[in-house]
């Protein structure tokens, strides 16, 4: 009973978590399914003739081309103003010449001299005002969100169809342009990623650092014009950076901002007087910045950017009306993408929710009555068609959208079809007809526009703060509970309460709701219950807690953790410091085991008192002499050290700092070149594979029965070796695979299927045996001479082989006594039986053990070959800090048990680490895609789950291992309470003497220690799972801040959100964890006390 | 009889600070283009040699500890050796130890080394001279209860300053400034000196405010 509710009370934390975790991404990152549907020439997006279909013009798709050729000048971070001119009308201003303003004066003067050439709009950008977001959605005119939940996360390449993809592919008439457009770009590197290999041309300068002002625009400056000389493009791109750069690096009142902008006039002013009559100008700024020159968010100054067109040949029928000019028309940025596409005779692309520019189609000469407006609503027609038609394919592949409005929508779009079909069958309608339908039109496009940003493009504030609100009170509950637990007033079934709390507010929400008909949100109703089942308990808790002692005592003690906490923390919130959380890991790791050590001396723990005995001072001696021999924690300390700083070297630059270089040992062995680099590396992979199984053989053979006959046992001595062999067979395979004679191709593909799945088989079996049969305890019967004391004492009699003395430390479980103590009378007369039982004592750890190794395996095949090294050093440099935690940890005899804080902060440390040193990072073209291929060489169809859980468990392994290993740090101290009273029982040498006086020795009960107080047991128990999520917590509400706070910052998206979103996972991952590896204790609890029951039983007959 | 005593703490405390910064100012004068960042190793190397000297001027001027009783010369040399060889033993454990926290190991060997020689003159040196070549007396100074004397207080006090400061010097060098002084080692050079100096001005005036509780074992 106890046990369950401990589980079931954890399950309810960890579900706490779970709801903030959920209600903070459903308010931040907003999600969106990308198509990857493609509008082609020969397909009209809407039944009904195409208006210039059939005229048969060369180059005509939807609608013929105005202009071959385009040029788009793109300045990163052009806001609006920049275009403006110096004077402000504004009156009450008091004009300050702005160094931002008034230096585009060839824009100005264009305007002024050629109003029928030139206009100038004010174009909105979408938050949010990243520059890879806007990119996406200039050339795919959608609403790029953070996660488009496409069909490739290795790769920013975008899937959707888009306006490159449409320059490039093949003409829309065969028989004319039979080959794509020739596209040239020059500027940010960004585009790279974009579009590879998608331009006949390309000058890509990085766009990294931005305090460099000047290397992407000095560089595009080098290859503008000679390119555009020699007229071998259609499309010409020029990404400018600097004022972006200048932004970042000065703000925007800064004289740096004035240069570079009169510089790009330069550029604008040169590039218009080398353009041809066919050939269009854009110039377009991707976002706005705020005052400082940051940008990312949705203030107006962030997504107000200037769009300039021009073109030598008149664009316009008349001047722009002159209400006034410094206030030009508004149009949304994604506005371009349809006007640019019909504009050069393409189809526009299949995603676009942008609304064509109805101006640009007017004819310049109007030659019939209404033909421009006429040809205005057919180019919106169209445009609404394609809108209609992507609207019908989204909605009917996501539900995201809602479902009132797309109905509204759709009636809409019929009635301004029909009309439109109607106008044309008789063309000489009124104006008037004519104006209604574009009006319809347009209010279906922005309709549209308007509900998608509803859904994909806003954060939802509220939610965000609810859930980081709903984390930070999950935080506040597991310390409370876990201080709290080791109270004397503390009753497990409490923790009842709040589960059935949340399980009755569940039902009544959901009755009520069922009740009522509506639909409502699951992460909502998760929340709701969260919150319903928490308030009581707090209040309860609260109560139980008693307001007066100090909210302080509730910390993490002592200083060095709490300090170590903040730090990890607070770095979370610096986007240098989540970068670099990688050596910053073991950096922290490293101080704290350093100081950890350096306390231990403190206190005078680390080296026997005698060396400090000076004659002249007469030092006094700890009271207690230490347990270990002097250097003992010192050398575990370098030990330490020493592992962390090799798994180091197993590490994985992160793309944000070009100057590191990361480790070569993380590519696969198939990729290495020399045959005998190759086969020394597979030596050695095998040889850590090899080392693996001798430390855990060994550490079983010392502390747990190698020799007993349970069938758990069994498999690790005889299976365990075969999963080795499977795994190094399995990886000669996978690194020799292109050698292999051809004869041999189809064994060797068999063998490759076969052999992952033998061994994960294999170990999935070990571990349902040892859920099974989880007690590894050898029990001997033997018929001893009668004692007078005790019926079960160790080693009666000499002892059956000289193998037992060595390593096996018998243990007798003193418990045994009381419970049969009635029993004792009447079997002392009937001649006595003794029972020994061996390894008692480490029953627990050994259960642990076992689990950890056979789940590392698996974890290990999903790793490249070398990361095996990695998983060598990371269970050696576990059992290192166990045993230095351990060391100067005092050994509470009958509760209550605790483990201290630091031991919990320094795991989660380690998990930590090793997640960066099995060569990952927290980025999305950082996951090891090639794990979901093990086993599965062909590829796993259409089946998602199965390559998602093992692309997950390779990237989580490491929080998976050290969350089930988590009980270890409350098991160890007393596992390592035998080698302490064996050192002090056994001089050397006088091994009889320790035979003669058994009975008088106290021997080490180790984990029998707690069983022998069960309910405290549990509570440590409890206590131990709730501060590892108390650790996980705050790392994951940090996230939830950081990402929330810094939401406008330039490192969101690329930083801050993927590490929240890995956070969450890990921390989901470790929950899972926690939870098994605390039942799995539990079962071998039952499994125990099932043992002793059986064993009364033997003796009773 | 104690305030004598820390004045006289305070006094070479202040000589201490003076040297350092002395090394920053005195060798513009001789060399040309000379600035801490710009020619760092110059300046460690000038900066480790000074506070060395003062350090070892101050020992022989003070004698903060009873003189020992065997004076023959054989007896000085040898500890003498043994001194720069426990100094030399001290610089090559704290690179090892630096290494251990992730500087390079191949690249910049020479910085790192310099580095571990600046804290060595910070920590050791003044152990050196205080306690001698004597681990034992070293392992007691660093725990608790083993203080005999308001030297040991400050030794324990600047060493554990020392090299606090040169632990919060690592923080800044992820950060994104681009800074010169961000370069590995130089942060952490600085961060040594400043907690060095923030020691020696702490713990005078921390053993003076706390004369009242200190008793020590010997007096």
């Amino acid at each position: 009973m106890q046990k369950i509710s401990v589980l079931l009370f954890l399950v309810w934390v960890c579900f706490l978590f779970y709801a903030g975790i959920a209600l903070f991404t459903s308010g931040f990152l907003l999600t969106r399914l990308e198509l990857t549907n493609r509008s082609s020439c020969q397909e009209p997006p809407g039944p009904g003739s195409l208006p210039w279909g059939s005229r048969g013009e060369p180059g005509a798709c939807w609608m013929p081309s105005r202009f071959s050729r385009v040029v788009l000048v793109l300045i990163d971070a052009l806001r609006f103003d920049f275009v403006q001119p110096q004077h402000s009308y504004v009156p009450g201003e008091p004009s300050v010449p702005l160094p931002f303003r008034g230096k585009l004066g060839s824009l100005r003067r264009i305007l002024e001299i050629q109003p029928h050439h030139a206009r100038l709009y004010q174009s909105k950008a979408d938050p949010p005002t990243t520059t890879m977001q806007r990119l996406k959605a200039l050339t795919t005119g959608s609403l790029p969100t953070f996660i488009d939940a496409g069909s490739n996360f290795a790769s920013y390449a975008i899937v959707e169809d888009n306006l490159i993809k449409q320059f490039t592919s093949a003409g829309c008439d065969p028989s004319h342009v039979p080959t794509g457009r020739r596209v040239v770009f020059m500027g940010d590197d960004t585009w790279k990623d974009l579009f590879p290999g998608a331009f006949s041309q390309a000058f890509f300068f990085p766009s990294f650092n931005v305090r460099d002002l000047h290397t992407v625009d000095n560089g595009i400056l080098e290859h503008l014009y000679p390119t555009m000389d020699n007229g071998e493009w259609d499309v010409l791109i020029a990404h400018f950076l600097g004022v972006d750069h200048c932004g970042h690096k000065h703000g925007p009142h800064h004289p740096e901002m004035a240069k570079k902008l009169s510089q790009m006039d330069q550029v604008i002013q040169g590039v218009m007087e080398r353009l041809e009559n066919d050939t269009l100008l854009v110039v377009i700024g991707d976002h706005g910045m705020t005052k400082n020159g940051d940008h990312g968010g949705d203030s107006e100054l962030e997504i107000s950017t200037a769009l300039f067109l021009y073109s030598p040949t008149a664009l316009f029928p008349r001047a722009p009306p002159e209400v006034r000019p410094e206030e030009p028309e508004v149009v949304p940025q994604i506005s371009l993408v349809p006007t640019l596409a019909l504009l050069l005779g393409l189809p526009i692309p299949f995603g676009n929710i942008g609304e064509v520019i109805a101006e640009l189609f007017s004819e310049v000469e109007d030659s019939q009555p209404h033909s421009s407006a006429l040809a205005q609503a057919s180019a919106l027609h169209l445009n609404a068609q394609q809108v209609s038609r992507f609207l019908h394919t989204y909605s009917a592949a996501a539900q995201d959208l809602q479902v009132k409005e797309l109905h509204r929508l759709h009636n809409l779009f019929s009635k301004a079809s029909a009309d439109y079909q109607r106008l044309l069958q008789s063309p000489q309608g009124a104006k008037a007809a004519l104006q209604t339908v574009i009006t319809e039109l347009q209010q279906f496009l922005r309709g549209v526009r308007t509900m998608c940003i509803e859904s994909w493009a806003r954060f939802s504030l509220v939610r965000m703060a609810g859930g980081a609100a709903l984390l930070a009170a999950a935080c506040f509950l597991c310390l409370l509970v876990s201080q709290w637990a080791t109270s004397p007033g503390f009753y497990l079934h409490l923790l009842l309460v709040p589960v059935a709390w949340c399980l009755a507010g569940v039902a009544v929400c959901a009755g009520l709701l069922a009740y009522a008909g509506l639909k409502l949100d699951p992460v909502v109703l998760g929340a709701m219950a969260a919150v319903g089942s928490l308030l009581p308990f707090l209040w309860k808790a609260w109560a139980g807690w008693g307001s007066k002692r100090p909210l302080a005592a509730l910390l993490p003690n002592p200083g060095p953790v709490l300090l170590l906490l903040l730090i990890r923390f607070a770095a979370l919130f610096s986007d240098s410091f989540v970068v670099a959380e990688a050596r910053a890991t073991c950096f922290l790791l490293g101080s704290f085991i350093l100081l950890l050590v350096a306390q231990l001396h403190w206190e005078g723990k680390l080296l026997p008192p005698k060396l400090f005995t000076t004659p002249r001072l007469g030092f006094s001696a700890p009271t207690s002499p230490p347990r270990h021999s002097g250097m003992h924690a010192l050398g575990l300390g370098v030990g330490l050290l020493l592992c962390i700083r090799l798994a180091g070297l197993f590490h994985r630059c992160p793309e944000e700092t070009p100057a590191c270089h990361s480790s070569p040992w993380l590519s696969p062995l198939a990729s290495l070149v020399g045959g005998r680099v190759k086969n020394l590396w597979y030596g050695a992979c095998v040889g850590a594979l090899v080392a693996l199984l001798a430390v855990v053989r060994l550490w079983l053979r010392r502390y747990a029965n190698l020799k007993s006959p349970e069938p758990s046992v069994l498999f690790v001595r005889w299976g365990l070796p075969l999963m080795v062999l499977g795994t190094a067979a399995y990886w000669a395979l996978a690194s020799g695979v292109d050698e292999a004679p051809p004869r041999l191709r189809a064994l060797v593909a068999g063998a490759s299927v076969v052999l992952p799945r033998a061994v994960a088989g294999l170990a999935a079996s070990g571990l349902m045996l040892l859920l099974w049969r989880p007690v590894t305890v050898l029990a001997k019967a033997t018929i001893g001479a009668p004692r007078t004391r005790t019926v079960l004492t160790p080693f009666s009699g000499p002892p059956t082989s000289q193998a037992d003395l060595d390593y096996v430390v018998p243990q007798i479980y003193r418990h045994m006594q009381e419970e049969f103590r009635g029993r004792l009378e009447r079997t002392k007369s009937q001649g006595s039986l003794t029972v020994a039982a061996y390894q008692l004592g480490s029953v627990y750890s050994a259960a642990m053990v076992m689990a950890l190794t056979l789940l590392a395996f698996p974890l290990l095949l999903l790793h490249a070959e070398r990361i095996s090294l990695v998983f060598l050093l990371l269970f050696l440099q576990s059992f290192l800090l166990l045993h230095l935690l351990a060391v100067g940890m005092p050994i509470t005899t009958s509760g209550p048990f605790t483990v201290p804080w630091q031991s919990v902060s320094a795991w989660a440390l380690m998990a930590t680490q090793t997640f960066y040193s099995t060569g990952h990072q927290p980025v999305f073209p950082a996951i090891h895609w090639h794990a979901a291929f093990v086993g599965f060489p062909e590829g796993h169809g259409s089946s998602t789950w199965l390559p998602a859980l093992l692309v997950g468990a390779n990237t989580f392994a490491s929080h998976l291992l050290f969350a089930v290993g988590c009980p270890l740090l409350l098991l160890w101290p007393f596992l390592c309470e035998s080698q302490g009273s064996r050192k002090r029982r056994q001089p050397p040498g006088n091994e009889s003497e320790a035979r003669v006086r058994p009975e008088e020795e106290e021997e080490p009960l180790m984990e029998m220690r707690l069983r022998d107080a069960p309910h405290h047991f549990n509570v440590a128990l409890l206590q131990l799972g709730l501060k590892y999520l108390f650790v996980l917590g705050i790392q994951i509400l940090a996230c939830a801040l950081a990402a929330s706070i810094l939401r406008r910052h330039l490192m969101v998206w690329k930083v801050f959100a993927p590490k929240f979103i890995f956070e969450a996972m890990g921390f989901i991952v470790s929950s899972v964890g926690l939870f098994l590896g605390l039942a799995l204790v539990m079962r071998v609890d039952g499994a125990v006390s099932s043992w002793f029951r059986q064993l009364v039983l033997a003796q009773q007959r | 009889m104690k305030d004598t005593d820390i004045k006289r703490l305070l006094y070479t405390h202040l000589s201490c600070i003076f040297s350092v910064i002395l090394s920053i100012f005195i060798p513009s004068f001789f060399l040309e283009n000379f600035s801490i960042l710009e020619t760092h190793l110059t300046w460690l190397c000038i900066c480790s040699v000074f506070v060395t000297t003062v350090n070892l001027v101050l020992y022989l001027v003070v004698k903060p500890n009873a003189s020992s009783k065997r004076s023959s010369l054989s007896y000085k040399v040898t500890r003498l050796l043994k001194c720069c060889i426990y100094f030399l033993m001290s610089c090559f454990f704290f690179h090892v130890i630096f290494v251990l926290y992730g500087a390079p190991l191949i690249e910049l060997v020479l910085e790192t080394f310099l580095f571990a020689v600046i804290l060595s003159t910070f920590t050791t040196v003044p152990c050196l001279c205080l306690l001698g070549p004597n681990i034992k007396a070293w392992l007691r100074v660093f725990s608790r209860n083993g203080l005999t004397s308001i030297w040991e207080n400050s030794l324990q006090i600047t060493t554990i300053s020392s090299f606090v400061g040169t632990w919060l010097g690592a923080f800044p060098i992820p950060l994104d400034w681009e800074r010169p002084w961000q370069v590995w080692p130089i942060s952490c050079t600085l961060g040594a000196t400043f907690g060095y100096v923030a020691g020696l001005v702490i713990s005078p005036f921390w053993i003076y405010c706390n004369r009242k509780q200190l008793t020590y074992k010997n007096n």
